[in-house]
């Protein structure tokens, strides 16, 4: 699994509701909630990112809600991955099971800047930084998490008799 | 190998004699519950695993909450979309209108866990029955449709932090109060992908109510469970709800804790959290003249009787400050009759206050009582993001249901131990 991305940079505890606000919650339309992702913390988000961008966070990345309308707005809005310092459990899981890649890597997440080319060798637990040179090591995914990602999420997995 | 509570019910649910932090098991389920937002969702993921039933008919719930009755016709679409699926699967615990109240307090109501239990739930704070004695913890829609087909869940053992709880709690403070001054003191990561496992003296001054709000907000600090020693509360509760035979599980003498924090019940004053994170806890020392434009009191966190009761004891015979909006719903439709029967209702009407069916609504910015720009909200809800309430300038800050009452009395954030003098 590697990523290669322009960076859109966060700080600590993004929650679900500034995600994908709940005045969208009554649809469950990909594109429709990627079109407001992001909406109540930056209003930008949605006119600048690009396919294959990345996510740099914080700490407690996708706090509150369960909605898993938070990591498919922000898969369907092109993102490839996000890095933080840490995540929130059910956003983490949530993550995992739909197919988005998630890395938590404190290291990363502090030093990468808005708009760094980043680039992410999940596998092997390598994240380097295109622009500065610099690199970075994390832990990689459990097998049992790494089948459900390279599975393209839970259903998938299941679908394709991994589990 | 000694173990926490949690970990005792995780081994049990996952055929093994024992579990350690941080191994991944798969677990066998009591319980799958979704809403009306959430299940759409995990039904069109349900449905691309083609399977032709549920696991089991009794043990899948949907409560249509959120956005109920329908705010709009997208949410009528939703609502369908779930009215339909429990029709085709023959589902024994769907509650709609009429029947349905919110959640996290309808599904204890109705006696749907027990001690013991594993539960999922797509929502958040299905954290809220480990006030049972159950392993309950909040999940996506993927989840919640795997648990459907599967009947099982993957899960990441956690660790715990214990809370020693000693003590009684003073007059006007309740566990809306004690999980504040929690989440403020150890953040709104203080117990992430942890256990917050509740036990000690302590425990006999907090009723059903009190433990299910503490347990609820879990949550708000991180973490993946909440959950509380079984005492004869808890078992007078479920023998009064009709739940199953409970099964109760103790933690280990010598199991092992990332961390052991004591709390002193008596010490626990009127607490508020400040926006916009639960962790921006202050007592009234510390909080000075913020004038309010609404107040709800509400909420799988405080929507129960006893939040209702606390609520009209101040109330009674007052008004409600001028240019104050107050918006209280009732939890579950027993909780609204409860109150009715109670006079209650006639208090709250009496006070100003409007009376709403249950539903989430406000809590979450969906409906009956969103907020414009500048406005401030003292609500018994759970969160205080950025925008939770409406307009991303406006503000809640999270109360009990006796500080939010106070407050509605005086049109500031107001300590029910000034306003019983006023």
């Amino acid at each position: 699994m590697k990523y290669t991305g322009n960076i859109i940079k966060y700080g600590d505890n993004v929650d679900t509701d500034v995600i994908i606000p709940a005045r969208y919650l009554n649809t469950s339309d990909h594109s429709e909630l990627a079109s407001h992702c992001m909406e109540d913390l930056d209003k930008t988000f949605v006119s600048r990112v690009k396919q294959g961008d990345i996510i740099a966070a914080g700490m407690n990345f996708g706090c509150g809600s369960s909605r898993e309308h938070a990591p498919i707005a922000i898969k369907a809005s092109g993102v490839s991955l996000v890095i933080a310092k840490s995540f929130a459990r059910i956003f983490y899981r949530n993550a995992i099971n739909i197919g988005l890649a998630i890395v938590e890597c404190p290291a990363a997440a502090e030093e990468i800047s808005e708009g760094d080319i980043v680039e992410a060798d999940l596998d092997n637990g390598i994240i380097r930084n295109i622009t500065t040179g610099k690199e970075y090591r994390t832990a990689p995914f459990p097998e049992f998490v790494q089948n459900i990602i390279e599975n393209g999420g839970l259903m998938k997995a299941i679908e394709n008799g991994v589990f | 190998m000694a173990m926490t509570m949690t970990q005792k019910i995780l081994a049990a649910h996952s055929g093994r004699e024992s579990v350690s932090a941080g191994e991944l098991i798969l677990a066998d389920l009591d319980l799958v519950l979704g809403n009306d937002i959430t299940s759409p969702v995990a039904i069109k993921e349900f449905r691309r695993l083609g399977r032709d039933s549920v696991f089991d008919r009794d043990k899948v719930t949907m409560v249509m909450d959120h956005f109920v009755p329908n705010k709009d016709i997208k949410a009528a679409e939703q609502c369908r979309m779930c009215r339909d699926f429990c029709g085709e699967h023959d589902i024994t615990h769907f509650y709609d209108v009429g029947e349905m109240g919110i959640e996290h307090a309808l599904i204890p109501e109705k006696g749907l866990v027990t001690a013991g239990n594993a539960v999922i739930g797509a929502d958040s704070h299905t954290c809220t029955y480990g006030a049972l004695g159950a392993f309950s913890t909040g999940v996506g829609s993927t989840d919640m449709a795997c648990g459907m087909a599967a009947g099982k869940a993957w899960f990441k053992v956690p660790s715990a932090i214990k809370f020693d709880l000693t003590g009684s709690l003073r007059k006007y403070v309740s566990g809306k109060d004690v999980i504040l001054h929690i989440i403020g003191k150890i953040g709104v990561d203080g117990a992430l992908y942890r256990s917050m496992e509740f036990t000690g003296s302590g425990l006999a001054s907090l009723n059903m109510a009190d433990r299910f709000c503490i347990a609820n907000m879990a949550i708000e600090a991180g973490a993946k469970n909440g959950i509380f020693d079984v005492d004869e509360i808890t078992l007078g509760y479920i023998r009064s709800h009709g739940c199953a035979e409970p099964t109760v599980y103790k933690a280990d003498d010598d199991a092992e804790y990332d961390e052991v924090i004591n709390i002193d019940l008596s010490q626990i004053e009127p607490t508020v959290a400040f926006p916009h994170l639960p962790e921006n806890a202050r007592t009234f020392s510390e909080i000075g003249d913020i004038r309010i434009d609404q107040v709800v009191i509400g909420s799988c966190t405080n929507g129960r009787l006893e939040d209702l009761i606390a609520a009209a004891e101040i109330m009674k015979g007052r008004k409600a400050a001028k240019n104050v909006r107050v918006i209280i719903i009732p939890a579950t439709q027993r909780v609204y009759l409860e109150a009715m029967e109670m006079g209650l209702l006639r208090t709250f009407i009496e006070f100003g206050a409007v009376v709403s069916t249950p539903t989430c609504g406000p809590c979450l910015g969906g409906y009956m009582g969103i907020l414009a720009a500048g406005e401030r909200a003292v609500a018994t809800t759970n969160r205080n993001f950025v925008g939770r309430m409406g307009h991303t300038e406006s503000e809640v800050y999270l109360a009990s249901p006796a500080t939010a009452a106070a407050s509605a009395v005086t049109g500031r954030i107001t300590s029910p131990w000034e306003a019983a003098e006023i």
